[in-house]
């Protein structure tokens, strides 16, 4: 799976137009995901996972922060984010169904909050986006 | 048999009595045509589906979306008798349609989305998670018959 030109500058779009409430929608992307896929709270024993937790909002502003640095980088994501790919590798190991399981509540949050962005050619290359971070962050698992 | 909280139950029949049936089937099967392109392979006979301009605008896609959306409603009429209601839809797609299940699964995650995007805040955490429950139960029903 390859991102496409195409892809590229409508992942950068979405990213732009979003702006600000990134961090925010970190947080509700992570809430929905806990909400809807309660076995994904077994990797955060150690949260509050309560609706306005604080630590769930610190989280929310990483996971759109290397979304958004990803995003920043896209012909190059795997280096962008070697970092975190050791990090998930090494210490983390979430189970790689789990980054789809995200991908899909980011793919809420934006067509709840921007459901004029997400066009459904726009919808194909923010999944494929998506896609291609789980990917790099599983990458050195095995 | 699975079970359903009458909170999820409420949620499920609230968010149903306001979908446009046609107009969001049309859309959800669009969208997984466009997102997913390997689906097209079962729709070799719909004619033009080149481009998502093309797939959005084709009659046959809007009228099989429909199709399928209506198909989900007895589901959430029967929400207590999935499997039974999807037994033959089941067989149907193994033995005549030979779709993988994996397809099911696909399409009501695209269903979750285009559900999002018409709803936005009104389709809260708990509303996903009522209706992502309901999407997966439906995809496991029609792959029960398979063989």
């Amino acid at each position: 799976m390859v991102l496409s030109g195409n892809d590229k500058s409508n992942v950068k779009g979405v990213f732009s137009k979003i702006g600000g409430h990134a961090e925010e929608y970190g947080a509700e992307t992570l809430e929905r995901m806990f909400c809807t896929y309660p076995q994904t709270k077994t990797y955060f024993p150690h949260f509050d996972l309560q609706h306005g937790s604080a630590q769930v909002k610190a989280h929310g502003k990483k996971v759109a922060g290397a979304l958004i640095e990803a995003a920043n980088h896209i012909d190059d994501i795997a280096g962008a984010l070697s970092k975190l790919s050791d990090l998930h590798a090494q210490k983390l190991r979430v189970d790689p169904v789990n980054f789809k399981l995200l991908g899909q509540c980011f793919l809420v949050v934006v067509a709840i909050h921007h459901p004029s962005v997400l066009t459904p050619e726009v919808h194909a290359s923010l999944d494929k986006f998506l896609c291609a971070v789980g990917n790099v962050l599983t990458a050195k698992y095995r | 048999m699975v079970h359903w909280s009458a909170e999820e139950k409420q949620l499920i029949a609230s968010v149903w009595s306001k979908v446009n049936v046609e107009e969001c089937g049309a859309e959800a099967l669009a969208r997984l045509l466009i997102v997913y392109p390997w689906t097209q392979r079962f729709f070799a006979s719909f004619g033009n589906l080149s481009s998502p301009t093309a797939i959005l605008g084709n009659p046959m896609v809007r009228a099989h979306g429909r199709k399928v959306l209506t198909s989900f409603g007895e589901a959430v009429k029967n929400l207590d008798n999935i499997k039974a209601t999807y037994s033959k839809l089941s067989e149907l797609h193994c033995e005549k349609l030979h779709v993988d299940p994996e397809n099911f699964r696909l399409l009501g995650d695209i269903l979750i989305i285009v559900l999002a995007s018409h709803f936005a805040r009104d389709f809260t955490p708990a509303c996903q998670f009522a209706w992502q429950k309901l999407v997966s139960v439906v995809a496991h029903a029609l792959a029960r018959k398979y063989h």
